[in-house]
């Protein structure tokens, strides 16, 4: 059939279903908003409260201060609150206190592990012959440490120690099955720890975002087997009434990432050009279905919390989730434009990569209007400031990303750094920085002990967010020249590779201030999970009102 | 809206269509696509190659799909023809790529048959293309002083052999380039069907 019938025929049926998905919800009273639902994450006495457990007393004050002055008292104040809630919250976090410790130090190791790696790779593509002598140190094996330990060992622990966390407090109930939870925790690293081993000794399963071989791919599975248990009979036996948004999508999302990387590994299934569209499934899938529902979930918790204030509109939170789910998850085929597989399924991919746009309006209308007139709150609050600084960058690569989706752009970022670039806003600029704040919010709960230092979260924010930047820009201008010069016939293919250069050499500058960023960090957990450092007067855990149920070390 | 069966059920209902779209449905309409008459299935010795080239991330900075003239100029470049589903039936992994850093390889075989040229250059790329960043390989290799007569001698370029020995290739990279060599797309295959 010819393809502009195809596409105006599907372009009717799509319309159709939006007609009718619209109705439903008209009926369903879905543009009625939710303002209980959305404030369920308050307990009694905390709405207009400032909560940011990274904060120091004084600097707490002054943050309590700036929100107070930028509460409009009508609408702000009335908010749904639960008398119970500090007790629940209370009882979670006693239960997930070790699980979570645990993943995120696991987390913190494999960020300093993967981001060593992932700068020695960046400074062999402009000098190759440094570390060439054995077979572990070459450029395709170093790559592969890199982004298996900070794809699965930072960011996977990273996220499920904060699902562990969040999940309880909002379900108002204890983690059920806490020691199932680390032992899926604890499969899921010896996986990572195994495959990273395997690669350094040429054993991988050589396919990108899938490198793990199947034989050690049964490990992670398992884990996620014993985690995933766990999550649903916490929902189960929820006390809350409401699934507040963040829930829907850190249960999808672990739901989502133990079926993506089953499929992706049943051995032998998978063959020639069906095992390539398979691959992109599976590698943009592991970005869409469980990176970036999970941040996204933790950023509609943190940000509201930290400024005492709900979301503006609990409804396109969860418009956001479902347009989410459906389009993201058919997105993969982008990877493969002009590649030898079926062209209906590369038509697909970028119709619905174009409709990604659709949930990060929702999010960004969300947050825009939660932030409005707030935005100099980030100045008093590190968590705040690095969900903001995340959020942002979700919505710039999330633009970006529909956009290269395009045949007209992709035809010149296709094979290029362009991608790497945009691939480092998506996991760095977006994902990490969140879970950085989300990391220096739970910590302090986790552990009954404030940061020691203070400027040190000032440092790692400013450097991480400088090192990006100079990341992603030069390396975004870079490829897109290394693209036009591959398009161009007249030019031999060498000048392509010649002109990176300077762009891959400012790469690795900004890859070295990512890389102190987070030795600083990790050496402040370290430091805090050592007790060591200034010893204040106790831990700044408490709200003036809330400091018998949320007792602080040492008092 | 507010309860978990409609969670779960609803994110399963999402991901089943994905995996039915991107998955199932070119599983099927890849499944019965047969070899093309002139593609070979690989030997053992290029088999083993091709797992040298797999666990050195060959696959990172090379692709194995040069593209339609409309999408670019890989045919003027002597890459070969748009590859076509049929030429991968005998890849497992798949090896597509999806980065140039360096040029695609789907037909290195037919560009560069030289073994001499193959080994050399793994030795040290900068040999022979003074511009290159492609890593050099020197653990694939033996730097010797003497020869046994069984020992393949790879013959380097004058200003990276090393001064009074001799450089051996080692087994892996001889099966290497032999599938390297082996990379040939040139048959004629089926036009795609007309859109």
């Amino acid at each position: 059939m010819d393809s502009a019938v195809v596409s105006l025929l599907s372009a009717f049926v799509l319309s159709l279903i939006g007609l009718f998905a619209f109705m439903w919800s008209m009926r369903k009273g879905l543009f009625v908003e939710n303002p209980k639902a959305a404030g369920s994450i308050f307990a009694a006495g905390e709405v207009g409260k400032a909560d940011d457990p990274s904060l120091t007393g004084h600097d707490q004050a002054r943050l309590q201060q700036a929100i107070t002055e930028t509460n409009d008292k009508g609408r702000d104040l009335q908010q749904a609150e639960d008398p119970e809630g500090l007790d629940d919250r209370y009882d979670a976090d006693r239960s997930t206190a070790f699980p979570v410790f645990m993943f995120i130090g696991f987390a913190v190791m494999w960020l300093v592990f993967g981001s060593i790696a992932g700068l020695t790779a960046s400074l062999k593509l402009h000098w190759p012959d440094f570390l060439v002598s054995e077979g572990w140190e070459t450029f395709g094996r170093m790559r592969t440490y890199h982004l298996t330990a900070v794809l699965y060992g930072w960011i996977t622990n990273a996220e499920l120690g904060i699902i562990v966390w969040l999940l309880p407090r909002l379900m108002r109930t204890p983690l059920r099955g806490p020691l199932w939870v680390m032992m899926g925790g604890a499969l899921i690293n010896v996986g990572i720890a195994s495959a990273i081993g395997g690669f350094g000794m040429g054993w991988t399963a050589g396919m990108e975002y899938l490198e793990i071989p199947w034989q050690i791919g049964i490990f992670v599975v398992a884990g996620f087997l014993c985690i995933i248990p766990p999550v649903l009979a916490t929902v189960a036996f929820r006390k809350s009434h409401e699934i507040y948004v963040s829930a829907w999508y850190h249960v999808a999302s672990v739901l989502w990432i133990a079926m993506l990387f089953t499929v992706a590994k049943i051995p032998g299934a998978h063959f020639g050009v069906e095992q390539a569209t398979m691959n992109w499934w599976y590698g943009h899938n592991v970005l869409g279905l469980w990176f970036t529902p999970a941040a996204l979930g933790a950023i509609y918790y943190f940000l509201p919390k930290v400024i005492g204030r709900r979301v503006s509109s609990y409804n396109l939170s969860i418009l956001g989730f479902w347009t989410l789910a459906f389009f993201y998850a058919q997105v993969g085929g982008h990877h493969l434009i002009g590649g030898p597989v079926p062209e209906w399924m590369i038509t697909l991919s970028i119709v619905q990569s174009m409709m990604m746009i659709v949930p990060v309006v929702a999010f960004s209308v969300n947050m825009a209007g939660t932030m409005w007139g707030r935005m100099r709150l980030a100045r008093y609050s590190p968590t705040l400031r690095f969900m903001m600084f995340g959020g942002f960058m979700y919505m710039l690569s999330s633009v970006q990303g529909s956009f290269e989706a395009l045949r007209s752009i992709n035809q010149v970022t296709h094979f290029t750094h362009f991608t790497v670039a945009h691939a480092h806003l998506g996991a760095y600029g977006f994902v990490t920085m969140v879970l950085f704040g989300a990391i220096y919010f739970m910590l302090p709960r986790v552990l009954n002990w404030e940061w020691p230092f203070p400027r040190l979260i000032s440092a790692h924010f400013w450097l991480a967010a400088i090192g990006i930047l100079i990341y992603f820009g030069p390396l975004t201008y870079g490829g897109w020249l290394q693209g036009l010069a591959m398009l161009d016939a007249s030019k031999p293919f060498i000048e392509s590779v010649q002109l990176t250069i300077p762009y891959l050499e400012w790469r690795s500058v900004g890859g070295s201030l990512m890389l102190a960023s987070h030795l600083i960090f990790a050496f402040h957990v370290l430091v805090m999970v050592l007790r060591f450092g200034p010893n204040r007067v106790g831990a700044a855990l408490f709200h003036p009102q809330s400091s018998p149920l949320e007792p602080a070390h040492g008092k | 809206m507010e309860n978990e069966p409609k969670l779960v059920t609803g994110a399963m209902v999402t991901f089943s269509i994905a995996v039915v779209a991107l998955v199932l449905i070119p599983y099927f309409q890849i499944r019965d696509v047969p070899a093309p008459e002139g593609l070979k299935p690989y030997t053992s010795a290029e088999l083993r190659g091709r797992e040298v080239y797999i666990a050195n991330g060959c696959v990172y900075c090379h692709t194995q799909q040069p593209r339609d003239p409309s999408f670019g100029p890989d045919a003027k470049r002597g890459w070969g023809r748009a590859a076509v589903a049929g030429d991968y039936v005998y890849d497992r992994p798949h090896l597509l790529g999806s980065m140039r850093t360096g040029p695609d390889l789907f037909n290195i075989g037919v560009r560069q048959p030289s073994a001499d040229w193959q080994l050399g250059h793994l030795f040290q790329p900068r040999g022979y293309v003074k511009e290159s960043t492609m890593p050099s390989f020197p653990f694939l290799f033996e730097v010797k002083d003497k020869a046994d007569k069984d020992e393949v001698v790879v013959h380097l370029p004058p200003d990276v052999q090393p001064q009074g020995k001799v450089v051996v290739a080692k087994p892996e990279v001889l099966d290497l380039v032999k599938y390297l060599q082996a990379l040939k797309r040139n048959y004629p295959v089926l036009p795609p069907e007309p859109k």
